[in-house]
């Protein structure tokens, strides 16, 4: 393809149109229009659920979107998996790393796709090492093809995985689109430049779709930056006329703030310290040190890979290898297992529901006396009527939509699944603090206002609460506090007073 | 007893306590890397973990070994003479066989429990194939050929059943083993088969410079599997199945086929170890494979092959084999009771587990 350098805009090599896509509950693409042109960088930014991955998972043919079309080189096309996608000669960076750790690196840069390398059934080593060469030339890397891969860096192998993709050309006969999800969140300041050097230098000889959460660096290495919410591009930016705030502004949008946060009953936090963590140190995690009061929320804002994740699994003691002071009431707290943190009264409401929150397979009784079966028992025995009886009374007072306490969990929807998860730890007298990862994901709205009053139920009882939010805005609104994480480090710690509720534009800018 | 929200036990200080501005101590003695910011060098620490678990466990497989020849050497003076060395060869030949066919199962991180009914059906097979006392058949080598093929169908079908129906392997090659024995049942009909064939016979007899036939067979056919692992798309998608499945499924591999080709690339080796056990019995035998699923497995994780798939080898389940067979005969020439071990055996292997996760028991999360 011609090099182009004149003003006329060239004929996209990737042009996405209207593509909508529904998952139960949430509409993840809603006419979601974007064009990628031949020798550029094409940046994409929105929060989380903006619609990022879904698009990302379509392009490759992860997803099938509902409607819409894609068109590579102006023929459209309907992709049918990775393979179908690299044969039109698009390929991704995948964010978490995709490349198999215990075998070659020439291996991994021709998996599937082995060409000369593999003659008459038999792989031909050499000849697979001078192929592999032959990509990890193309972006300057000094890898050795012949390196078992879990011997490198993570930069090296994210090396590997952009000279994977640029194998593609080998086969299109046309010049690939790559597309890097989160290429840049487990490297370091020096490897990301690295990086940057080899991204500059593929597109000379691709177009590159660029996601991060990291604004700075979209703004730095893109050509073109697309703004997507809510499953649409709601701007399209030149890098060089804006600038980070400009950026923000775009990303939070303008409508906010609904009753159904349940913003009256939010109350005033006790002035006596709840938990007192101080130099929280594990794997993501770097020297941590906050504060929650009694019934006061907590919320954590910040990006994927800032830490929080990782912060409140530590908490419950569900990390090898947490180390720092954790003072509950005052008493020392062991982060060794969630054992320890269930009996020193911590609970846990996990993000991915249907794998940690609930067990499917079990009934709804099953499921809410779990973390406290102690509270139904006689003597070794589960008391079945107490049990019963118990389960009725949290039914009840939750609203929980089920035909009975013996229903399978798993038939129930997700708001009521996660009433049912949030009750298992409201059952103990006990509960000092309760620590929610994204406790209103996949919910519809009327889910979420459910459980945003529970919460706030909860912390007027005097609980304290740790938030991780979906988005932002729920962090704001439900909040006493916003902690910003960034990079494993706290970078900012803000009052959300009910009423006087802090500019997200300030917390966004302490996240990225 | 209700759960007690607070923790009577007076509290224990939490024990490295993290100091201020100190270099964070490397996670596990893996960290030769510049302490750049401590967070960030956990994940390329992680890796090299595993990457050095793989070389200690393979050396760690070797140094057992030699601990047990060594020890064996200076208690009995029969173990250290070149006849017994002839011997474990020969005890080794079938149990190497079918390490090498079990070790590809075992790299894609599946097990494979189908062993003593493939090898009771294929053992029946080529007794009643070969010249033998109950019919008038006598293909020779045709019939050894067959009945490897017939092994490598019974593995094929192992692997196809769990892959396109997605019922766990645990669960079909357990089944498959079942079959096995049932169609052996039926073969053998009420009267065992005498192996007529001198051919065959001569596996066990006949001897090349002090080894029998079948220690040189298994020899060339452990090569054989070697050469498989490392040179064909069998041998290393097997690993790379085991060392990320979605990964290679996402490059475009059809992992369901390699999968079941791997299942009958086992299958084939097990065929073989049952035209030994054979010759050696010089009949067909329905039970020919009794046990030999667990002294396989055994080998196998002994040598270093990971049970959740993607590290190991051929080679590696080697090391395992002789161990295992050295402590056999080195039981025995030391006078230890037949019935003890067993026991051993056992013990041996829950603790080479053991040892074999123990660089990456954090990660391995909940174990079923």
């Amino acid at each position: 393809m011609d090099d182009d350098t004149g003003t006329s805009t060239p004929a996209p090599v990737l042009a996405v149109r209207g593509l909508t896509k529904r998952y139960p509950g949430v509409l993840a693409l809603d006419g979601m229009d974007l064009e990628v042109r031949p020798h550029e960088v094409v940046g994409l930014i929105g929060e989380n659920g903006a619609g990022k991955s879904t698009l990302l998972k379509s392009l490759v043919g992860l997803a099938r979107p509902d409607a819409g079309s894609i068109a590579v080189r102006g023929e459209t096309v309907r992709l049918r998996g990775v393979a179908h996608a690299a044969s039109v000669g698009i390929g991704m960076v995948f964010q978490e790393q995709s490349l198999v750790p215990n075998i070659t690196v020439a291996e991994n840069i021709m998996l599937g796709s082995e060409g000369a390398g593999v003659r008459g059934g038999l792989f031909r080593w050499k000849r697979m090492a001078e192929l592999a060469q032959v990509q990890l030339d193309k972006i300057g890397s000094a890898v050795s093809p012949r390196a078992r891969t879990d011997s490198l860096t993570f930069a090296q192998r994210q090396m590997v995985e952009v000279a994977k993709v640029l194998a593609l050309e080998e086969r299109t006969a046309h010049e690939p689109v790559v597309l890097l999800d989160e290429p840049t969140s487990v490297l370091e300041r020096d490897e990301v430049e690295t990086l940057f050097a080899q991204v500059r230098r593929l597109r000379e000889r691709a177009s590159v779709v660029f996601v991060s959460h990291r604004l700075d660096e979209v703004l730095e290495i893109s050509d073109r930056v697309y703004v997507l919410r809510n499953g649409r591009v709601v701007a399209e930016v030149n890098p060089a006329e804006v600038d980070a705030t400009d950026l923000h502004h775009l990303l939070i949008g303008r409508e906010s703030t609904h009753s159904h946060y349940h913003d009256d009953a939010q109350q005033e936090a006790a002035g006596e310290v709840r938990l007192s963590v101080r130099d929280l140190q594990t794997a993501g995690c770097d020297k941590v040190s906050f504060e929650i009061h009694v019934g006061e929320v907590l919320g954590v804002a910040g990006v994927q890979g800032s830490g929080r994740e990782e912060l409140c699994r530590a908490l419950f003691g569900a990390v090898p290898r947490a180390r720092g002071q954790v003072l509950l009431d005052g008493k020392r707290v062991k982060l060794d297992s969630p054992r320890g943190a269930v009996l020193a009264g911590i609970g846990y409401v996990p993000s991915e529901r249907r794998t940690e929150g609930v067990v499917s397979a079990m009934s709804v009784k099953e499921n809410l006396s779990m973390a406290h079966v102690g509270a139904v028992c006689r003597g070794p025995m589960i008391d079945g009527r107490r049990e019963h009886d118990l389960v009725d009374k949290w039914v009840s007072r939750l609203g929980i939509r089920t035909p009975s306490g013996d229903t399978r969990i798993g038939t129930l929807s997700g708001g009521n699944q996660q009433k049912v998860v949030l009750a298992r730890w409201m059952i103990s007298d006990h509960l000092r603090l309760l620590i929610l990862d994204h406790p209103t994901r996949g919910l519809d709205v009327g889910a979420k206002s459910e459980v945003y009053e529970l919460i706030r139920e909860l912390a007027a009882s005097g609980c304290a609460v740790l938030l991780l939010s979906d988005t932002l805005e729920e962090a704001l609104a439900m909040s006493h506090r916003v902690l910003v994480m960034k990079d494993g480090q706290v970078t900012a710690c803000l009052d959300a007073p009910r009423g006087a509720k802090p500019d997200p534009v300030a917390i966004m800018e302490a996240m990225v | 007893m209700a759960a007690d929200a607070t923790p009577h036990a007076p509290p224990r200080s939490l024990e490295p306590a993290p100091l201020a501005g100190a270099p964070a101590p490397g996670a596990g003695g893996d960290g030769d890397k510049g302490n750049g910011t401590a967070a960030s060098t956990a994940l390329p620490g992680r890796a090299r973990v595993s990457r050095n678990a793989d070389v200690v466990q393979t050396w760690a497989s070797l140094i057992a070994l030699g601990v047990l020849v060594v020890v064996f050497a200076a208690i009995s003076p029969q173990f250290r003479t070149l006849g017994n060395l002839q011997q474990i060869i020969d005890a080794a030949a079938v149990l190497a066989v079918l390490a090498t066919g079990i070790t590809f199962v075992l790299l894609l991180g599946a097990i494979d429990l189908s062993l003593p009914g493939v090898i009771g059906a294929c053992a029946m097979t080529v007794s009643l194939l070969v010249a033998n006392s109950r019919n008038d058949n006598d293909l020779g080598l045709l019939g050894v050929g067959l009945t490897i093929g017939l092994g490598a169908m019974f593995g094929l079908l192992s692997g196809v059943l769990s892959t396109r129906l997605r019922i766990p392997t645990f669960m079909t090659t357990l089944g498959m083993s079942a079959i096995g024995i049932g169609i052996a049942t039926i073969l053998f009909g009420g009267s065992r088969p005498v192996v007529l064939d001198e051919n065959l016979n001569a596996w066990a007899t006949s001897r090349i410079g002090g080894f029998t036939l079948m220690s040189l067979i298994a020899v060339a056919a452990v090569a054989t599997g070697w050469a498989i692992q490392r040179w064909t798309r069998v041998g290393r998608y097997a690993a790379a199945i085991g060392g990320g499945e979605d990964i290679v499924a996402l490059s475009g591999v059809s992992v369901a086929r390699y999968k079941a080709l791997a299942f009958g690339v086992a299958g084939a080796f097990y065929g073989l170890g049952a035209v030994m056990v054979t010759a050696r019995l010089g009949s067909g035998v329905v039970e020919a494979g009794a046990g030999l699923d667990f002294a396989a497995i055994t080998a196998a994780v002994i040598g270093g092959t990971l049970l959740s798939g993607g590290r190991g080898g051929v080679l590696q389940s080697m090391i395992g084999v002789v161990a295992l067979t050295v402590l056999a005969n080195g039981l025995i020439l030391t006078g230890v009771s037949p019935y003890v071990q067993q026991a051993v055996q056992g013990v041996i292997v829950v603790l080479a587990v053991a040892v074999a996760v123990w660089p990456v028991r954090h990660r391995l999360g909940v174990v079923k």
